[in-house]
């Protein structure tokens, strides 16, 4: 079975490490916070300004002047910090967040990942996340594998306008976990029930596959 | 002597010197800290061919997506396009001129404005649309792409927390974002404020923007609409 979006996110928060400075972007890689193991400790920043990002307020708590970069209510955790935009993507820039998380239309094996438009057909703009793969020495894109109509997201070349070049390092998908190495795509783990030949079948990029493929477990 | 008091009582002030195919810079991120008083007093004005520097367009109906309903809008310089059907919708449709322009480029490019920068190189966006037509350079092994400063705007609109009356700022969580850039970066900086102060009376190791980039403070009135009202779950 292909994981939820939520699976996706809990597959994802097992790369989380004791003392990271992290960012999630808009959609499933916001859902990462709600598996994060009990013990560590990180921070969230969040790139409209704020770092030590906490959970959502409750209705009483509501404020308007607290927001994530998707624009959501929250509250501050314990050790936050607020600052202008300037400062944020310094932080950003500067590589001082640890790993990154966002989403993708399309991941090549070059490395490179597409996420802001379609031609035509929709422009969602690029937000913050062209400084953030530019800066992130740890990415990692949540996607689904492919459209809904079977058709691979990652590919041996992006078609769409181009987020950034050479970034990506690892995608957790619904159906599987790769990691880039030396321009290729090897397949490290399968959502639990779905076989090699399904994963193959949906990635248009090369695939290594070495030996048998452990399916993901879950905290 | 009116000295450094930057205080104003009315919008028709506040904004006195607005013409059509200015260059305004709003601050603001999605509804978070917008000078809501101000973008009303330019709808309300009726001025054209704005070129806009914005992280966002607002919303349908609120904030600068008012701007974009009357049309007054003929350049929107900003990062993020999100849900705003409109703004999409004049996009991909040619009928106004969009920049999109990475989020931590734009913030950099109004800082730089503000400072007397005329550019800088950033990593970001090389390899990308947005790169095209630009100059790069490889530092250290790396390739970085030329951005410049924008020229100062001739309105920089700005919501601020408080002011005291010689134009002392200081913000409210994340309602900061990029309001202290574009507080720096205008011709005229017009700031928005929940409470006027009398100086003095602010503390000076909390003051976030000095009075000197300020020229006009108004009292305003906010309604802070929430664009996602996220509440926890119990």
């Amino acid at each position: 079975m292909a994981l939820s979006k939520e699976q996706i996110a809990q597959r994802i928060a097992k790369e989380l490490k004791d003392g990271f400075y992290v960012n999630l972007g808009i959609g499933i890689p916001t859902l990462v916070a709600n598996y994060v193991p009990n013990d560590i400790e990180i921070m969230l920043q969040s790139e409209n300004g704020l770092l030590g990002m906490g959970e959502f307020p409750t209705e009483e708590n509501v404020d308007a002047d607290l927001i994530n970069a998707g624009k959501q209510t929250v509250t501050c955790a314990k050790g936050a910090s607020f600052f202008d935009s300037a400062e944020s993507f310094a932080m950003i820039r500067g590589g001082h967040v640890d790993l990154t998380v966002l989403g993708a239309f399309e991941v090549d094996q070059s490395g490179n990942i597409a996420s802001w438009m379609i031609p035509g057909k929709l422009v969602k703009g690029m937000g913050g996340a062209m400084d953030l793969v530019a800066g992130a020495e740890n990415i990692i894109v949540a996607m689904t594998h492919a459209n809904k109509h079977g058709v691979s997201k990652i590919l041996k070349e992006c078609s769409l306008p181009l987020t950034g070049v050479q970034c990506v390092k690892k995608i957790v998908s619904d159906l599987a976990v790769l990691e880039l190495i030396d321009g290729k795509f090897h397949l490290i783990e399968r959502a639990p029930g779905v076989s090699v030949e399904e994963i193959v079948e949906k990635t248009e990029a090369e695939l290594v596959i070495n030996g048998d493929i452990p399916e993901m477990t879950f905290n | 002597m009116k000295g450094l008091n930057k205080v104003v009582n009315t919008y028709d002030e506040a904004l006195a010197g607005l013409a059509n195919d200015q260059l305004l810079m709003v601050g603001g991120f999605g509804l978070c800290g917008i000078p809501e008083g101000l973008i009303d007093k330019v709808a309300e004005s009726g001025v054209t061919g704005l070129t806009c520097i914005s992280n966002n367009a607002g919303v349908d109906g609120f904030g600068l997506g008012k701007l974009l309903e009357k049309r007054q809008i003929k350049t929107m310089i900003g990062s993020y396009v999100g849900e705003n059907k409109l703004f999409e919708e004049l996009f991909l449709s040619g009928q106004m001129e969009v920049i999109l322009t990475p989020q931590g480029t734009l913030a950099e490019k109004i800082r730089a404005t503000g400072a007397g920068i005329p550019g800088f190189y950033t990593a970001t966006g090389y390899g990308t649309q947005v790169a095209e037509g630009k100059e790069t350079k490889e530092f250290n092994g790396r390739m970085y792409v030329l951005e410049e400063a924008y020229p100062k705007a001739d309105f920089a609109l700005v919501k601020a927390w408080k002011a005291d009356t010689q134009g002392n700022l200081i913000f409210k969580s994340t309602a900061r974002n990029f309001n202290s850039m574009i507080a720096t970066a205008g011709k005229i900086t017009v700031v928005e404020v929940e409470e006027i102060v009398e100086a003095g009376e602010l503390d000076p190791n909390e003051i976030q923007v000095p009075g000197i980039y300020v020229n006009r403070v108004i009292k305003g009135k906010f309604e802070k609409r929430i664009e996602q009202r996220t509440v926890k779950q119990n």
